[in-house]
């Protein structure tokens, strides 16, 4: 990346929506600065935003449920919007979603409505762009843990994420990239203290 | 319809054509509503005829869709082993409220559906469980077709072609009902499979087993979308479907005391915010 000139470079504070279009041939790092911290992130093609990131479209193609370098980030139409070019971890999650206070009532109790979640961020975020919840279909996690087991048991695990490690996705297209940097406090996706991600946009 | 070709000037006329169209009354084919779905055959025991709300048997490569009441079961049979139910359900008194299949498959703490499994929408409320389940060969990862991926792997991928795919099926369907390619959310596979080793490698799990049948209780009043197209991994060169039924009868939702609600916290907490929702 050294040659290549900075157009963004932002922090996302902890618990917080963030949302930019990168434009076809940049390149965004995502860097997980105080390690393990999920990042939740959905992405519309910018021009025609009915066409978006699709997990199930993404791992049918590629036969494997991780995303990892060369992982094509697909769309509902099966068309690429999105390479993983690189990365500092080994993989990262498509299949756990976003969590929302309605999920995390029935996985943890009631008692956790009034806590803040991914839904709410990317509600509030897609609102910004003429969208909303209809509009939150299939999420990735960056550094986020969830295997599944020969049963099919799965969650959200212990990160394999540290301080500082990163990834990297090129624009195939000009996408609107929204994240919420997830606030969840109730499992270890975020080591139960959810902390800021750096943002940096190449071109 | 070749069966339909009429002699040369017969239908030159409104009336010609008028009689020519009514000849093909009571014309038969495998798939096809049954009309009234009361007068459906082969129910399920101890369904009364008076009860069924929707008999179908959906083509190959086709799709169907019905609204059905809080209560009602859906019992989806595949005919000739080779059906794949591509499923999604929107509440129908609301449908921004849909199937989720993450949250699915994460609040219960396991991606295989199979008898008890909840099918959970975005909302936190259980909108099917599966009361009775003879496959329990289901997929919650890899969703439907696309035009594309069918052109790349069968030719066509188009609804007016040889391999319709199911996205463009769902869309279509859920139009009728006044919603948009922006409602199709992510599906479930029934009857065929896709098993994840734990390198992530995803399979496919769908030597033909003709017969076999799940059946579902709807929590809520749903619309129920269904495409029969082959499953996105299915490695078979050729186009592989083959006939689904559908039928459907009122009933009533899960009680009380039913396994499914008990079974675990996270399904007694379902039930709770589901029935607090359809008693207001």
């Amino acid at each position: 990346m050294s040659k290549r000139s900075v157009v963004l470079d932002v922090e996302v504070r902890a618990r917080a929506p963030w949302s930019h279009v990168v434009a076809a041939g940049q390149t965004l790092r995502i860097i997980d600065v105080g390690g393990n911290q999920a990042v939740d992130c959905i992405v519309h093609d910018a021009a025609d935003t009915v066409e978006r990131y699709s997990a199930p479209d993404t791992i049918a193609a590629q036969g494997n449920i991780y995303l990892v370098p060369g992982t094509t980030l697909l769309s509902n139409e099966g068309r690429p919007m999105m390479t993983v070019t690189g990365s500092a971890v080994a993989r990262h999650d498509t299949i756990g979603g976003a969590c929302s206070k309605e999920s995390n009532a029935l996985r943890y109790g009631f008692h956790t409505v009034a806590q803040h979640a991914c839904v709410e961020n990317f509600v509030h975020e897609l609102g910004r762009h003429g969208m909303g919840k209809r509009d939150i279909q299939s999420n990735i996690n960056w550094f986020m843990n969830v295997p599944v087991e020969p049963d099919g048991t799965l969650g959200i695990v212990d990160g394999i994420s540290a301080p500082g490690l990163w990834v990297d996705v090129r624009a195939e297209r000009d996408v609107l990239v929204v994240i919420s940097n997830c606030p969840q406090i109730n499992n270890p996706c975020n080591g139960f203290d959810p902390t800021p991600v750096r943002l940096v946009v190449t071109a | 319809m070749n069966s339909h070709l009429s002699p040369p000037g017969t239908t030159a006329t409104p009336l010609g054509a008028r009689e020519h169209a009514r000849s093909m009354a009571g014309t038969v084919v495998e798939a096809m509503p049954t009309m009234p779905a009361s007068s459906a055959s082969d129910l399920p025991a101890g369904v009364g005829p008076a009860s069924v709300v929707w008999d179908e048997v959906v083509a190959p490569g086709g799709y169907a869709a019905a609204a059905l009441p809080r209560g009602a079961r859906l019992r989806l049979t595949d005919v000739r082993g080779d059906a794949c139910a591509g499923l999604l359900l929107h509440r129908a008194d609301r449908p921004s409220e849909r199937l989720n299949v993450a949250d699915t498959v994460k609040v219960q703490w396991q991606a295989y559906l199979g008898p008890g499994s909840l099918l959970l929408s975005d909302m936190g409320r259980v909108l099917a469980s599966i009361v009775q389940d003879t496959s329990a060969r289901h997929d919650t990862f890899c969703g439907t077709s696309t035009r594309r991926a069918n052109e790349r792997r069968y030719g066509d991928g188009a609804p007016d072609g040889p391999c319709p795919n199911g996205r463009d099926h769902f869309g279509v369907a859920l139009a009728k009902f006044g919603l948009t390619r922006r409602d199709i959310a992510p599906n479930v596979n029934l009857f065929k499979g896709a098993p994840v080793a734990a390198d992530g490698t995803v399979a496919f799990d769908g030597d033909p087993v003709p017969g076999t049948w799940v059946e579902l209780r709807c929590e809520l009043p749903l619309l129920v979308t269904v495409v029969n197209v082959p499953h996105p991994v299915d490695p078979r060169p050729a186009y592989t479907v083959t006939s689904l039924r559908l039928t459907a009868w009122r009933d009533e939702p899960a009680g009380a005391d039913d396994p499914v609600r008990t079974a675990t916290p996270e399904a007694t907490r379902a039930y709770l915010a589901t029935e607090q929702e359809a008693a207001r």
